[in-house]
């Protein structure tokens, strides 16, 4: 049994009177690439929102690798070793590679001064990693000059650098080229192969049924269903869920939780 | 983990620049390697600025070469220039930030007055700029406090603080100044306001805050922090930044600068005026812009914003000693600000 690195229990988000969240458990393990889809207002912002800490849920319970937290928030969800690259990428556009990749995380010596050098050998270091290997960009380059897919690649560095245990990836597709796309898909299955978790949220649900070895359906704020691959046997199968989801009538006797698939 | 990449996915991300990756590197070298070039861009701004004031005394020297071989124009730039750059350079920061600070003037004022208080009841000087800072400190968390935690527009909350907190100052002194005559004989005078080879001391001062200053905001955290913060508020929070606590402790920084300044000015003229700092609130502003730290934050420079302060404490007495008349002064002020920001506009590209 792989080890649980984060679970939700009962997490529920209101935002006034509406509820964005009705009660959602959520658990991704050690190793596993989980694929969370979900129509557009089923909630996947909100509870991505509140993995990443920067929204607090109205209630429930959050676990970290068994342990419940407590004053859970943006600055703890990364010191827990989870690292989200969200779908707006979360960039400071007129600041540097550098600046960006270690936001939040500077590399400090005595009193807080940078260690401007090193910080420049890691992103130098996380950049080749990344495939940034024209000479045209360096360190040094404004974000704001890169493009769509050199901007995500900025995101990701920012992602892998601590080794975080579990990536949330927001979309990581949307607006991007093939070829973009295959790196993105290439980037998730180094992660998983090295041992890590990825959650992989997508509205193409191609590319979720490609890539995941799990996947949890939203709609409307609760959790519709939860199934491996023993269950799901094509997108197709996904794409028919999803729209008796969305049509009630005649849903299919996939309610139960599934074990994790087979791999 | 490059070594485990797919023959086919080895052009850079995002970039379908084959010919580009493939060539050598020692055959292909960007132009922004070059040292000159890079130290250009990056410093273009504060280079801007300079260029500005350059052409600026240029034209003030051609009408009037004579004056501006004279020893005491340049002294008296020199006393009173130090007073601003205390509070230039921390607005630097503030802008970058994202914010305004506009009650700089009314905690020059109160800081000053708590100096003088002190020195007044009869204590060393050292003791009155110790509670001057601290004065200038909690009246910054104070006014930072308001905005940030607050939530209020900090053009409007400053705004409203510098009339409140000047109007408190001649509510208790019921527009009376206070004289610091035995200033003058004390250690901490020797220290900061007085002359070394004639070159008065406060300039080595304001220089030694204004590195200080521009360390802070290019190699600490904290300045790193402030860009970020005023860059993209809401990627700083998702990447863990305490939003709020930055935006409160740029705004301590300017207490903190105001109240240096507001001691500064207080020492050079031996007198507490209950109007202490008001005169600095458009110059200074004015030197920020001039400076070259744009409008929208996220960007700025120190020493563009110190050059920018010089520059605007010369046009008063630049005007003047090229031989034209006091009512020429506020027309150039107005000169140079429109024509720097054309400048840095043309200079600066905005990046969204």
């Amino acid at each position: 049994m792989s080890e649980r690195i984060i679970e939700l229990r009962d997490i529920k988000k209101s935002y006034g009177q509406v509820y964005a969240l009705g009660g959602v458990d959520l658990s991704v393990d050690r190793g596993e690439v989980v694929g969370l889809i979900g129509d557009n207002g089923a909630g996947k912002s909100t509870l991505i929102k509140i993995l990443s800490g920067v929204v607090k849920p109205t209630s429930g319970d959050i676990l970290v690798r068994g342990k419940p937290v407590s004053g859970w928030s943006a600055a703890r969800s990364r010191d827990a070793g989870i690292e989200t690259v969200f779908q707006d990428r979360a960039l400071a556009v007129q600041q540097t590679i550098v600046r960006n990749i270690f936001m939040g995380r500077e590399l400090t010596s005595f009193m807080g001064w940078l260690k401007v050098n090193k910080e420049i050998e890691e992103a130098s270091r996380l950049m080749r990693e990344i495939g940034f290997t024209s000479k045209v960009f360096t360190p040094h380059s404004i974000v704001g000059q890169l493009s769509g897919g050199e901007r995500q690649g900025v995101a990701i560095a920012r992602a892998i650098y601590k080794q975080a245990e579990l990536i949330i990836l927001d979309e990581p597709t949307t607006a991007l080229s093939l070829t973009e796309t295959a790196k993105v898909f290439h980037f998730v299955r180094q992660v998983r192969a090295s041992g890590r978790s990825i959650l992989f949220i997508g509205h193409n649900i191609h590319h979720v049924f490609d890539i995941a070895d799990r996947f949890v359906v939203l709609d409307r704020g609760k959790v519709a269903l939860t199934a491996g691959r023993t269950e799901i046997k094509s997108a197709e199968d996904l794409i028919n869920f999803m729209e008796d989801v969305a049509h009630p009538g005649g849903l299919p006797g996939l309610h139960e939780d599934a074990e994790q698939g087979a791999q | 983990m490059s070594k485990a990449m797919e023959p086919d996915l080895q052009t850079p991300l995002g970039r379908a620049s084959g010919q580009v990756a493939k060539k050598p590197a020692k055959e292909w070298s960007h132009p922004s390697n070059h040292w000159l070039r890079g130290f250009v861009i990056d410093n273009r701004a504060a280079l801007g600025t300079l260029a500005v004031f350059i052409v600026m005394m240029a034209v003030f020297i051609i009408a009037n070469p004579t004056v501006f071989t004279t020893w005491y124009l340049y002294s008296s730039v020199l006393t009173t220039l130090p007073v601003a750059l205390f509070v230039v350079v921390p607005l630097v920061f503030v802008v970058t930030c994202g914010e305004i600070d506009l009650s700089f003037p009314a905690t020059m004022g109160f800081a000053s007055w708590v100096f003088a208080l002190v020195v007044q009841a009869g204590y060393d000087p050292f003791l009155g700029i110790a509670a001057a800072l601290v004065t200038g400190t909690l009246l910054g968390f104070l006014v930072g406090s308001l905005v940030v935690y607050g939530g209020l527009s900090s053009l409007i909350a400053t705004l409203g603080m510098n009339f409140l907190l000047r109007g408190l100052i001649q509510i208790i002194n019921e527009g009376k100044s206070t004289a610091l005559t035995g200033v003058a004989d004390s250690s901490a005078y020797k220290i900061f306001s007085s002359q070394v080879w004639g070159i008065p001391v406060q300039i080595f001062w304001a220089i030694a805050f204004v590195v200080f200053s521009a360390l802070l905001y290019n190699r600490h955290r904290f300045g790193a922090q402030v860009k970020v913060v005023g860059d993209n508020p809401d990627s700083a929070r998702q990447m863990g930044i305490d939003v709020k606590w930055v935006r409160v402790k740029v705004f301590v920084f300017v207490g903190i600068g105001a109240a240096i300044a507001g001691t500064f000015s207080v020492m050079i003229n031996f007198t507490w005026w209950p109007t202490a700092g008001d005169g600095y609130l458009l110059p200074v502003l004015a030197s920020v812009f001039v400076g070259g730290t744009p409008t929208w934050g996220g960007i700025g420079t120190v020493v563009g914003g110190a050059i920018g302060a010089v520059t605007v404490s010369f046009i008063q007495t630049g005007v003047v000693a090229a031989g034209l008349s006091g009512f020429y002064v506020q027309f150039f002020n107005g000169l140079i600000i429109i024509l720097s920001l054309l400048g840095h506009k043309w200079n600066q590209a905005r990046y969204r």
